[in-house]
């Protein structure tokens, strides 16, 4: 690109200060027509503040943006849409009960009077689904589609409004690899018809494969620009942690044992009768990881909360040591010897509201040494916290300080430290890492790898396929309810396992 | 054997069928006594007439259109065996799916026949005139629902609509009475007396309008200007609105003199009105219910098919995907809660001005909330709750119906029909129904 083209966006010294963080600490950067602007950076550096500033749901405290040379002020999403900047959002904004036509025109609907002209709506929306190779039924409900298509509706909600520039958020998350691949085909073709984009992501191998410009973020600030083409995974990682980070588990080879977990014939369906869980059987062997890989929604969360006993099911059993726990209540499940670190850390894992010494006993407050008689023994809850604070490293100000005013990393090994600390069979993960940083991620990738090697049975739930592939020892796949597949490590390359995702079975397994 | 939905539907089909078959058999077999034509339980016919309208009016003799008369027992024991045999299929196959509602609807709707061919054993009934008072009875239920679904499609929840109802009554009712004082004087003249003195009505349907938004725009400003949880703001709409229009009652309605004497007339539509059956049923009746018709069929329009309806379901949906599109969250709640408590008005208007003409302290009578039950059986759609409202209504005039025949069921029993039909409705026909996902929810950014 020549030095004399106008830049579609330029920011310069973005500040945005969040009480205790400094969220942008003066940005500035540059996006061209027609290139593909990669902001790399981990959770909490700021990526999402940036967006929201440039799309209207923040002000910033400091700072100017400038669009095609022009300064602009963007209050709310219609100016930023006015302005030509749209925005696909890492938590679609899409409304799941109304059809892709709908949802596409929404706001800026064709009319004649009051009335929808709906019919020229949904030939507008296949011209664009055409015109920019965004495969999507305009008359289906948006609810009824698969992630992948409902992201391709996103884009051409913004398409339809002629934005030239383009923000996606972590958009590949809830897709499969190859949906990713398809992804990045179809921004490779925005790009090449004018339109500017930014890719927002913390996936070192996405920014290689899609971008044009890379620009790292850190702790709210600029930490460096790199061309995807000369820059290694390494170099990235580095810069985006700012020090060398181990991308691999250190693990030796699993030593499975007697089964510790036995999942027979799950089935279950939701309030609309769609099937959730679909004949789902598994076993777990003390001393192993199974790893369930499998894009979020197919019924991962189901399954774990029907064997931690929060999920009611109609049919099917699960075992624990031979003894039958199917709908039993949860705090049986856990007394014997259960350990469960919840996806949903906040709802699920801890009272927010409580303090951190309070949330350490949540599964054992009710048994000695921490109840004497009808009151709660202050001295032995103290003990256990301080003791439990130090052994798991969580970072914090004192004992008494709500959970909620901790970092997602230190909730984590708040939990972490709860369940790890009683006499455990089986441990259940689920998106154990999700939203926490590095720091914290490693260690609590080594905690489940010290739990395995001390004879646990563990089962890993995660939507990061990276995760799966470094922590488990077998990997099952889930799709549509379905166990797909079950593979040994070994055996589970990215592709495979990819593929099994899509619900694609192998014809060489049949 | 595990206890599901579906087996505890066929228990409770088979349940009603029984003690439906025990109570028919005991009652029939006591009337038998008293009259010396009839030898067995098996002699008793039901006899359904219907009666031809347009004839009528020269000849109150003319002849029916149609009378059929069915053996009363064997037509009550047929249905019940069949009610009880599809009871034990559900118990024993235990279907999963689509087997609940129709079932639980065919109990009730059975049900309902058999009862009325129980009370008019050995007599005789008019079909059209049943019917029509369901249509009737149904028109504020419908219209109430339609004000909930406005509100609740776009996200605000409003249980406030029995006190909408309620006050809008009592001051359309006050805009009435007022307003033709203010026009006629003390007594009206000659000539407005003997026909219908229009223009003290409209005033009256449209101060009830006003009412009830005013009373909506309380509703909306408590529960999206300061957040107060929507069920409270409509608790103390209702609270609110027996206490207002108790005391407007005592102190002026009671001590105000007005020379109206008579609410909306009834309005045939000319030969349409003559049709047999049909006719009574939709072409005879009184302006609002027409009306409520209307608002049915345009609500449905209005909700699918334009831009206003378009944005209200996505705002009840999806707040946050409606406002990064440029849409303004909270005034179209504003509006359409507004929107809905005008439209709760017209219910009340139905109650003081063309149900009966005159207001009473709680006339609505629990109607309001029998239309948010209503609302929920056609699950936030405006033709399945105007179904929903017939259903409620049906047991309604079915309990009116039946007691003029001497009928041997306790009237307490009869009159607490359309409530026990409201929860069996809501807990097996429907199950869980979906509501609009951000119903109840404030929408913050």
């Amino acid at each position: 690109m020549t030095a004399n083209v106008v830049p579609a966006l330029e920011v310069r010294n973005i500040t945005k200060q969040f009480p205790g963080v400094l969220a942008n600490d003066h940005i500035s950067f540059t996006l061209l027509p027609g290139e593909i602007h990669a902001f790399l950076g981990e959770n909490g550096a700021g990526k999402s503040t940036l967006m929201n500033i440039l799309y209207g749901l923040y002000d910033p405290d400091e700072g100017e943006i400038l669009i095609n040379g022009k300064l602009a002020k963007i209050k709310n999403p219609a100016d930023a849409i006015g302005l030509g900047l749209g925005m696909v959002h890492q938590e679609y904004a899409l409304v799941d009960t109304l059809t892709v036509t709908e949802n596409i025109i929404l706001g800026t609907e064709l009319r004649k009077g009051p009335v929808l002209n709906a019919k020229e709506a949904s030939q507008r929306v296949r011209e664009l689904s055409e015109q920019y190779g965004l495969a999507v039924p305009p008359d289906a409900i948006v609810g009824d589609l698969p992630v992948g298509v409902q992201q391709r509706v996103e884009i051409l909600k913004a398409l339809y409004r002629n934005v030239n520039m383009l923000i996606l958020d972590e958009p590949t998350a809830v897709l499969t690899p190859q949906e990713a691949d398809d992804l990045f085909r179809v921004m490779r073709e925005l790009a090449d018809k004018g339109k500017a984009l930014i890719f927002i992501t913390h996936k070192l191998r996405e920014v290689r494969e899609v971008a044009d410009r890379i620009t790292v973020l850190r702790r709210g600030k600029v930490v460096g620009d790199a061309d995807p083409k000369t820059a290694s995974e390494g170099q990235l990682a580095a810069l985006m942690v700012g020090r060398d980070v181990v991308l691999k588990v250190d693990k030796t080879a699993a030593n499975p044992g007697d089964v510790v977990l036995k999942v027979r014939n799950l089935n279950l369906r939701d309030d609309r009768g769609l099937t959730v869980l679909d004949d789902v059987s598994i076993d777990v062997h003390a001393g192993e990881v199974l790893g369930i890989a499998g894009v979020q929604g197919n019924g991962q969360t189901e399954l774990v909360e029907a064997i931690t006993g929060l999920q009611a099911l109609p049919s099917g059993s699960i075992e624990l040591l031979g003894k039958d726990i199917t709908n039993r209540p949860p705090r049986s499940i856990t007394e014997q010897g259960v350990a469960y670190i919840p996806e949903d850390r906040k709802g699920t894992g801890l009272v927010l509201g409580y303090s951190i010494r309070d949330n350490l006993v949540l599964s054992t407050y009710y048994k000695p040494p921490f109840t004497k008689g009808l009151t709660f023994n202050d001295q032995a809850i103290d003990e256990n916290a301080k003791e439990l604070i130090e052994t798991f490293d969580v970072r914090t100000p004192s004992a008494t300080t709500t959970a909620g005013s901790l970092s997602g990393g230190n909730q984590q090994k708040i939990i972490v430290a709860r369940e790890f600390t009683r006499k455990n069979r089986l441990l259940i993960a689920s998106q154990p890492t999700r939203g926490i940083d590095v720091g914290s991620i490693e260690f609590i990738h080594n905690q489940i790898i010290k739990q395995r090697d001390a004879g646990l049975a563990v089962l890993l739930v995660s939507a990061e396929l990276d995760e799966v592939l470094a922590l488990a020892d077998r990997v099952a796949v889930m799709y549509h309810g379905k166990i797909v597949g079950i593979l040994p490590i070994a055996e589970a390359t990215r592709e495979r396992v990819g593929l099994l995702m899509a619900g694609i079975q192998e014809q060489a397994n049949v | 054997m595990k206890f599901t939905r579906a087996r505890g539907v066929g228990l409770l089909g088979i349940f009603i069928a029984i003690v439906l078959l025990f109570a028919v058999n005991n009652s029939l077999g006591n009337k038998i006594t008293e009259t010396s034509k009839i030898q067995s339980i098996w002699d008793f016919t039901s006899t359904i007439r219907i009666p031809d309208s347009a004839k009528m009016k020269v000849d109150i003799k003319a002849p029916p259109v149609a009378a059929i008369e069915l053996p009363t027992m064997i037509t009550i024991s047929l249905i019940c065996g069949a009610l009880i045999l599809v009871g034990g299929v559900l118990i024993a196959k235990n279907p999963e799916r689509g087997w609940v509602a129709p079932y639980m609807s065919s109990v009730i709707a059975f049900g309902f026949f058999s009862i009325l061919l129980w009370a008019v054993a050995n007599n005789s009934v008019d079909l059209s005139d049943t019917l029509s008072r369901v249509v009737r009875l149904g028109t504020p239920i419908a219209i109430g629902a339609l004000a909930g679904i406005v509100c609740e499609r776009s996200g605000v929840v409003n249980i406030g609509i029995e006190g909408m109802m309620l006050t809008a009554a009592c001051f359309g009712y006050a805009a009435a009475a007022i307003s033709a004082r203010m026009i006629y004087g003390d007594a009206l003249p000659e000539s407005a007396a003997k026909g219908v003195v229009w223009l003290p009505l409209i005033i009256g349907i449209l101060g009830a309008i006003l009412t009830g938004g005013i009373m909506a725009a309380l509703h909306a400003w408590l529960s999206i200007r300061f957040k107060v949880d929507q069920v409270i703001s409509g608790t103390v709409i209702n609270i609110m609105a027996v206490g207002i229009t108790g005391f407007t009652r005592t102190n002026f309605l009671l001590k105000f003199e007005s020379p109206l004497r008579a609410g909306l007339p009834q309005m045939p539509l000319g030969p349409l009105a003559d049709i047999p059956l049909i006719g009574p049923i939709l072409f005879d009746h009184k302006p609002i219910t027409y009306l409520m018709i209307l608002m049915v069929i345009g609500l449905n329009f209005f909700l699918f098919r334009t831009v206003w309806g378009l944005r209200t379901r996505a705002i009840g949906e999806h707040p946050k995907a409606a406002d990064t599109v440029g849409i303004n969250v909270n005034r179209m709640r504003y509006r359409n809660v507004i929107i809905g408590g005008m439209i709760a008005g017209v219910a009340g208007a139905w109650f003081s001005l063309e149900g009966s003409f005159g207001f009473d302290d709680g006339m609505t009578n629990g109607q309001g909330f029998i239309s948010l039950a209503a609302m929920i059986f056609g699950k936030w759609n405006p033709i399945g709750a105007f179904g929903g409202s017939l259903l409620f209504s049906s047991a309604d005039a079915l309990q009116l119906k039946v007691q003029a025949y001497n009928f041997d069921l306790p009237s307490q029993f009869m009159q607490m029909l359309p409530y026990v039909v409201t929860l069996i409705v809501l807990a097996g026909v429907i199950g869980r129904a979906k509501p609009p996902a951000a119903s109840g929810k404030v929408y913050e950014k």
